[in-house]
């Protein structure tokens, strides 16, 4: 078994306003290995997006804060750090890409400024190195004509090819943890295989640990090792990806993978969840699941549920499960 | 003889691209260049491809938001074109309805949700205030959606409820065809599965017709009697839904169905392996030669950059737009 | 389980106790204040001054405020060179000044918010008429054109009304028809057009009520301008005719007695920028509030 790199425990991140605690995410724990992709599942408003700004430590001020919990990336516990300390992890050694390539990338400064921004400000090289060192980020992205790309500007450039120069950028430094917010929504499908198919190969050769966050379980199938699923807030179930798809434990997964159309068949009817989740200002008692659960028991509305260890990297909240 | 309720021919729609003070035209954007499609009553035709292929060009055009450089459309027989403008009010419109991606942007944030469901009926008939507030309360509770909260504004709903709404307020005229743009893909996943479900509800109840254009092929299938698939402004392959799936003839099609499959890496063994395009679509403005996908096609030869190939048919309810498909 | 609390947790932080709130608020209460006091003190102008406007007393004359020597609480804020109490002048000016401003806002905002909407809803070859209009309007020097009218028409009420609306309806079409740009191309409007809601309908009821919020801006900080149109054309002579003290006027009667009795000037001059001021924090405040970037939590 490859070494972790990251470890995430008990973490509670919560935003304080006029109307009270929005517990967003309220007792996360996981942890991600070398070379590995861990995906993180879960609708809007589940807390997967305040998950990896809780780690970038990157929530808005003075609204959000980490409320509780550890977040331990190579032995050192990131929750404490000063921001001059936390800046010199952000991009050294965990890195980011969101979502929307479109405004990712700042328009008035050329590929080869913004990237060596990174490049200059977490790498003491020399003057004449730095360039073969942002022309290397670019080759690791299969980006082609690195040499002319430098000089380009991103309205120059299409969403696929944007998304891969904030790849780039991500990458100049070799983070040992990248953490990518939905880098494929906003694609194309033939080009999303593409973008997957590459950080496939990025993750083979550079050895990144990968927190994937999305909505769409045909991408988890294909590039994530394990996933973990959010609800409301909490993990609440977390395994590798075949078991996920094959054996899922926890009501929720099995619904919401239920509720998803194949395209190997045609569905006679999708099951649909009922409901809607619950509001985080106002959380119900016991399992957050349990008004919508199809299988809740007298206890699931009382008590929350405790994580349950079933082996082989397979975890569990839910009363039902022994 | 199928009961046919829109028929589109040779839908071609170009833009100029113009340059200079002058406004001298340099080039076309060619958005969409000769789709042909027909829609039966009470049946659903998905046209589907990814961005630039023209199938919102297309939807816009049907909805007469956008004006085609050639081509007709046919509703129930007649050309579109010919419709004079009164016609078109009384007897276009109100059976042709619109259900948009974004059910944060259809709906005008400062419009209660009684007027919202109540405009169609207050533009086109002459019903009285209490006829059509009888009839809104009638369409809410016809989606789903509880009719106390007939006085709240569109940001009070949630996604999933706001196209429901969007669902009501298009079946107030009692439409034949309702055309439905990305319907699903702005919600959350466990939503999107009630309201595909309300929509096959609603079709089976009224005999509508549906047009939807979409990217998910999953979403696809599972809505679909029929589909196109688009790339570049042309249809590549059209047929049954259950034929284009099983027995896909096009590479892109096939590329497409790749990428969209739920299948874990393991089980890939045995299995065709995963096809990946290269490269990405063209710009409308200067499609490839002959075949237009042949640039990133994988099984491209030395006559698909010559040759433009035609639309044959492949089987029932089945054509192709491939050189290697011979019938 | 040992809690790690890294950041002790601001579970009340500053902005959300009462006195951060007031404190938010303060960039909007203040100025709401002063108009809504300018607003009052015009209406009950009859009840509040001490004097008429025109009551002269010549042995009074040039009477400092009350608290410098040789002044009295009868005349608080002091006489001008003929005797007339300049409080009570003042007062009765916020009349005019409010009066004159309202009318001449209520006007070019309806003929700018009209243009502006068609102009920006209907396009084509409206737009460019519209605009080319607009243009022109914005073009012409306001003042000389103040000045021609009151020549024309003589001095009087609705001759300043009428010079100030004339050219001010452009700035108003010109950010309207940008909003209205900006809101034909929404889904919303798609959305009416294939229901078949004919354009009228459009424009008034998806177009003009979300273009409120730009109007209420620019109403707002119009406050403002206009008072101090008004206040320049009474100052030159070409404005409300006397004896009806208007706060411009007052500033020019004052004119030759900077020296000796500053405060026939300085008070309506305050009053002016006071007003000006509020006009447009409010303004801004109200437009920093209505803002959809800024999320708010």
């Amino acid at each position: 078994m490859s070494e972790i790199v990251l470890k995430v425990e008990n973490l509670h991140t919560s935003f304080f306003s006029r109307q009270g605690e929005v517990k967003a995410v309220d007792g996360v724990s996981f942890f991600v290995r070398e070379a590995e992709t861990f995906g993180i599942v879960g609708e809007s408003a589940c807390g997967k997006s305040v998950t990896a700004m809780s780690i970038m430590r990157l929530l808005p001020e003075p609204s959000g804060q980490i409320v509780e919990g550890k977040i331990i990336l190579e032995g050192t516990d990131l929750v404490p750090l000063s921001k001059k300390k936390m800046r010199a992890y952000r991009g050294r050694m965990i890195s980011m890409i969101l979502q929307d390539p479109m405004t990712s990338l700042n328009p008035v400064y050329t590929i080869g400024d913004q990237i060596g921004e990174s490049v200059r400000l977490h790498q003491a090289l020399p003057d004449n190195m730095v360039e073969p060192e942002i022309i290397s980020s670019l080759r690791l992205l299969k980006i082609p004509t690195p040499e002319t790309m430098l000089g380009n500007y991103p309205f120059q450039l299409s969403g696929g090819m944007r998304q891969r120069v904030v790849g780039a950028v991500a990458m100049s430094c070799r983070p040992r943890l990248l953490i990518a917010d939905e880098p494929t929504t906003a694609l194309d499908a033939t080009i999303q295989a593409q973008y997957i198919a590459l950080f496939q190969d990025i993750q083979k050769k550079t050895n990144v640990a990968i927190i994937f966050i999305t909505h769409d379980f045909g991408v988890v199938a294909k590039i994530c090792h394990r996933v973990g699923v959010m609800y409301a807030g909490k993990i609440v179930e977390s395994a590798p990806t075949r078991e996920i798809f094959k054996a899922p434990r926890h009501p929720y997964t099995s619904a919401l993978i239920n509720s998803v159309p194949r395209l190997e068949h045609k569905d006679e009817r999708l099951y649909s969840i009922e409901g809607q989740p619950p509001s985080l200002l106002n959380l119900p008692p016991g399992c957050r699941f349990a008004p919508r659960c199809t299988v809740a028991t007298g206890v699931c509305r009382e008590e929350e549920p405790p994580e349950v260890d079933l082996g082989n990297d397979h975890t569990v909240s839910c009363w039902r499960v022994k | 003889m199928a009961d046919v309720l829109l028929e589109a021919r040779d839908l071609t729609k170009h833009y100029p691209v113009t340059r200079g003070i002058l406004q001298r035209t340099i080039g076309w954007v060619r958005a969409v260049d000769g789709v042909s499609f027909t829609l039966e009553r009470g049946k659903t035709l998905s046209l589907v491809g990814e961005s630039g292929a023209g199938k919102t060009t297309t939807a816009k055009a049907i909805l007469l938001l956008e004006r085609l450089t050639s081509g007709s459309i046919l509703f129930e027989g007649k050309d579109l074109y010919r419709f004079s403008r009164s016609e078109l009010k009384a007897k276009y419109r109100p059976r042709v309805q619109y259900v948009q991606q974004n059910p944060w942007s259809s709906m005008n944030p400062r419009m209660r949700l009684r007027d919202i469901v109540a405009e169609p009926l207050t533009a086109n008939t002459t019903m009285t205030k209490k006829e059509i507030r009888q009839r809104v309360i009638e369409l809410l509770e016809h989606v789903g959606l509880n009719a106390e909260n007939v006085d709240h504004y569109p940001h009070e709903f949630s996604g999933g409820q706001r196209q429901r709404i969007a669902v009501a307020r298009a079946l107030a005229l009692n439409p034949s065809l309702v055309l439905l743009d990305e319907p699903v893909s702005a919600l959350d996943v466990s939503i999107r599965a009630q309201i595909m479900n309300l929509l096959k509800d609603l079709q089976e109840k009224h005999n509508l017709s549906y047009l939807v254009i979409a990217h998910n092929l999953a979403t696809v299938r599972y809505m679909s009697h029929d589909v196109a698939i688009m790339y570049l402004g042309q249809i590549v392959e059209y047929g049954a839904a259950e034929r284009v799936f099983e027995k896909p003839l096009h590479p892109y099609t096939r590329a497409l169905i790749s990428a969209s499959m739920l299948t874990l890496p393991e089980d890939e063994v045995g299995q065709a392996q995963q096809i990946i395009l290269t490269g990405e679509m063209p710009s409308p403005l200067n499609p490839p030669s002959g075949c237009r996908f042949h640039t990133r096609c994988p099984e491209a030869k030395e006559s698909c950059s010559r040759d433009i190939p035609q639309m044959v048919a492949a089987g029932e309810k089945h054509m192709v737009k491939c050189h290697h498909y011979h019938s | 389980m040992v809690t790690n609390v890294a950041v002790k947790p601001k579970r009340q932080y500053r902005g959300m106790t009462r006195w951060g709130r007031i404190f938010r608020n303060l960039g909007m209460l203040l100025p709401a204040t002063i108009l809504a006091l300018l607003f009052i003190t015009a209406i009950f102008a009859e009840w509040l001054a001490p004097f008429p406007y025109d009551e002269t007393s010549l042995p009074e004359r040039r009477m400092p405020p009350a608290w410098m020597e040789g002044g009295s609480m009868k005349h608080f804020l002091g006489t001008d060179n003929i005797g007339r109490d300049v409080l009570s002048r003042a007062i009765y000016g916020a009349r005019v000044s409010i009066s004159v401003s309202l009318l001449a806002i209520a006007i070019t905002a309806s003929i700018g918010t009209v243009l502006g909407i068609m102009s920006g809803y209907l396009g084509g070859r409206t737009d460019a008429f519209i605009m080319r209009i607009t243009d022109i309007a914005m073009s012409f020097p306001a003042l000389l054109v103040a000045i021609l009218i009151a020549v024309s028409l003589g001095p009087g009420f609705f001759t300043v009304i009428f010079a100030l609306s004339i050219l001010g309806w452009s700035g108003y079409a010109r950010i309207i028809r940008g909003e209205a740009l900006r809101i034909r191309n929404s889904d919303f409007v798609a959305q009416a057009q294939v229901i078949g809601v004919s354009p009228w309908k459009i424009m008034i009821r998806h177009i003009f009520p979300n273009i409120l919020n730009i109007l209420i801006i620019g109403i707002t900080l119009s406050i403002g301008t206009m008072i101090l149109a008004e206040a320049a054309m009474s100052y030159l002579g070409i404005g409300i005719p006397p004896p009806m003290p208007s706060w411009g006027s007052m500033v020019a009667d004052g004119r030759n007695d900077l020296d000796r009795a500053w405060w026939i000037s300085t008070f309506p001059g305050i009053l002016i920028g006071l007003v000006v001021l509020s006009g447009n924090f409010l303004g801004d405040w109200i437009r920093d509030k209505t803002d959809p970037r800024l999320r708010r939590l």
